[in-house]
């Protein structure tokens, strides 16, 4: 289905941290055709010093009792003007919410389980597969890094979807210290049998050794990557990326339309 | 829409003079579910040579004060495969095709035209003499009178279709080029191509992107743009076709009114990739509250008379 571009307003805005907000936007027509993994573009219509929208992956698809959306949200982290704006955005605010757009997540099934990894705000893709996944009865972990307790979101949110959670921080105020890749690994070694599909979303540093760990233990791995983008259709060539090819020299693709979800091994990581 | 927006760009007749500008369209197919490519009055591809091109390492873009600064490096998949695997498939869509024509040497530019010339679809040659970004080819023959001749003569004998030079602003006298381009046999220009810019990330103090240089579109070079369509339109008898940050009917009307035919909008189609329709109604609203019944009675209509000092 095609995108389409939608006048939201912010319906709530719950502040996580000094830096993590959600917005709730009133995008139900976006939301009701959102599959996960997929992304929209987006800008707060008052903005008057930047120009191009951000992209945000779909967080949540909020729907009603008959399980019709009704709105999405999406997961901010401060870190430039635009999304500034968006953490500080108070309900009515309009923000123009194009999509959904990209290639999503291929959702498994069981008996194979899912094995997300994500990396600080790289949750972000995580909430609405999570859902997905749930409704498959696919046996589902989370391994969840970033840099301290105060940096690990819906945590409630997953475990009430029956998620097994996994929780690394760099800091170790919470689960494991460092790494979330070193849980990641161990939890392959220790397999006896069958398959994990390993969703990745977070650093790319990570996503790389998230791949490369997947690889190492033969399991199908589909990591979602964020570039600098300009427009999210494909038009301005600013968000490739660089894949291997069956024919012949790596090239760089666009992450907009050919992504942002790709096969893990099939990424050169810089 | 009753009002008549169609324009002539030499054999060409538009049925609307807004245009999807090279390089912030794609192929124009990465468009095709949310735009009638046909409803535009043209599209115009994304750079060709002979060959496929990787680009720029990314990062390509950074946003500056009303604008962006882009090096894309011209990343693309060469003549032999547009021709192949876009160009029926924009026929098919009724798109008039305009392609981008790229070069290292006139032979290049030569031999891409004579490629389209012989495909079917294709309605004008677009000539990038003027894309800042690359360091062979291109720019050099577009920053030279001499070099802008050269090719457009070169590339004139070699192609029935009408050749339409796209020019740099990154020059002193940007008209001069537009009469050197006349003179030559082109059957309009195109201006203006992005403003040679940089952008520094003060807290790393190493740049914003790869390149370190890029073009600089958006509406920050409007009012420059819109000087220099003017200051061409003076000095050619040939269509211009006008671009430089237009994002809705009243900047694409500031460029027909300065003497353009025709304008292209790039920058505003990533924000908004609904931006067409929004300024073909735009132009049909201005034509009804001003009484015109064709938009080529607005072209070069431009009144310079002083405006009032004061408010009335």
């Amino acid at each position: 289905m095609p995108p389409i571009d939608v006048d939201a307003r912010v319906i709530a805005n719950r502040r996580l941290s000094r830096d993590y907000n959600v917005l709730t936007l009133s995008a139900a027509e976006v939301g009701a055709r959102t599959q996960a993994g997929q992304f929209v573009m987006v800008r707060p219509a008052d903005m008057t010093e930047t120009l191009l929208r951000r992209p945000f992956s779909v967080f949540e698809v909020v729907r009603d009792d008959h399980g019709a959306a009704t709105a999405i949200t999406i997961l901010n982290k401060r870190a430039g003007r635009t999304t500034n704006r968006l953490y500080d955005a108070e309900p009515g605010d309009r923000i123009a919410c194009l999509g959904p757009l990209g290639k999503p997540y291929t959702p498994v099934a069981p008996p194979q389980e899912a094995w997300m990894v994500a990396g600080g705000v790289g949750l972000a893709p995580f909430a609405t597969l999570a859902q997905a996944l749930a409704a498959s009865q696919t046996p589902t972990t989370l391994f969840y890094g970033a840099r301290s307790d105060q940096e690990l979101f819906h945590l409630d949110f997953f475990e009430q979807l029956g998620v097994t959670m996994v929780v690394a921080t760099e800091d170790g105020s919470r689960g494991e210290r460092g790494r979330v890749t070193v849980p990641l690994e161990r939890a392959l070694q220790s397999r006896t049998a069958g398959s994990a599909m390993i969703y990745a979303c977070g650093p790319e540093p990570m996503l790389a050794a998230v791949a490369s760990v997947a690889a190492r233990h033969a399991q199908p791995c589909e990591v979602s990557v964020e570039r600098t983008m300009g427009c999210g259709l494909g038009g301005c060539y600013s968000c490739v990326i660089k894949v291997k090819h069956a024919d012949g020299p790596a090239h760089f693709v666009r992450s907009c339309i050919n992504g942002p979800v790709f096969d893990g091994a099939e990424i050169v990581w810089d | 829409m009753a009002r008549d927006l169609s324009v002539r760009i030499g054999s060409l007749t538009l049925p609307n003079p807004v245009i999807a500008a090279s390089g912030c369209f794609g192929y124009g197919l990465e468009y095709d579910e949310v735009t009638d490519l046909s409803s535009l009055g043209g599209v115009c591809v994304k750079g060709l040579f002979m060959t496929e091109r990787e680009g720029h390492a990314p990062p390509r873009i950074v946003e500056t004060p009303a604008g962006m600064i882009n090096a894309i490096g011209l990343q693309g998949i060469g003549v032999h495969r547009f021709v192949k695997e876009k160009l029926p498939l924009l026929r098919e869509r009724g798109a008039r095709v305009f392609v981008n024509v790229c070069g290292t040497t006139i032979d290049e530019y030569v031999e891409v035209s004579k490629v389209l010339s012989q495909a079917e679809g294709v309605a004008a040659i677009e000539l990038n003499i003027s894309c800042p970004n690359i360091k062979e080819g291109g720019i050099q023959f577009g920053c030279s009178l001499v070099g802008t001749g050269s090719v457009v003569a070169a590339v004139r004998k070699a192609t029935q279709l009408p050749v339409i030079p796209k020019l740099t602003p990154n020059v002193t006298d940007v008209a001069s080029f537009a009469h050197a381009a006349e003179d030559a046999g082109a059957d309009a220009v195109s201006l203006v191509n992005t403003f040679l810019a940089m952008a520094i990330d003060v807290e790393t103090r190493r740049p914003t992107i790869t390149n370190v240089l890029g073009g600089l579109s958006g509406p920050a070079i409007r009012p420059i743009a819109v000087r220099m369509v003017w200051e061409c339109a003076q000095e050619v008898k040939i269509p211009i076709i006008g671009m430089g940050g237009i994002t809705n009917a009243r900047d694409a009307l500031e460029f027909i009114l300065a003497g353009a035919t025709a304008v292209q909008i790039g920058t505003a189609n990533f924000v908004d990739p609904f931006v067409w329709d929004k300024v073909l109604a735009g132009l049909d609203d201005y034509l009804e509250r001003h009484h015109f019944e064709r938009l080529s009675d607005l072209i070069g209509a431009f009144d310079p008379t002083p405006p009032k000092a004061v408010h009335a």
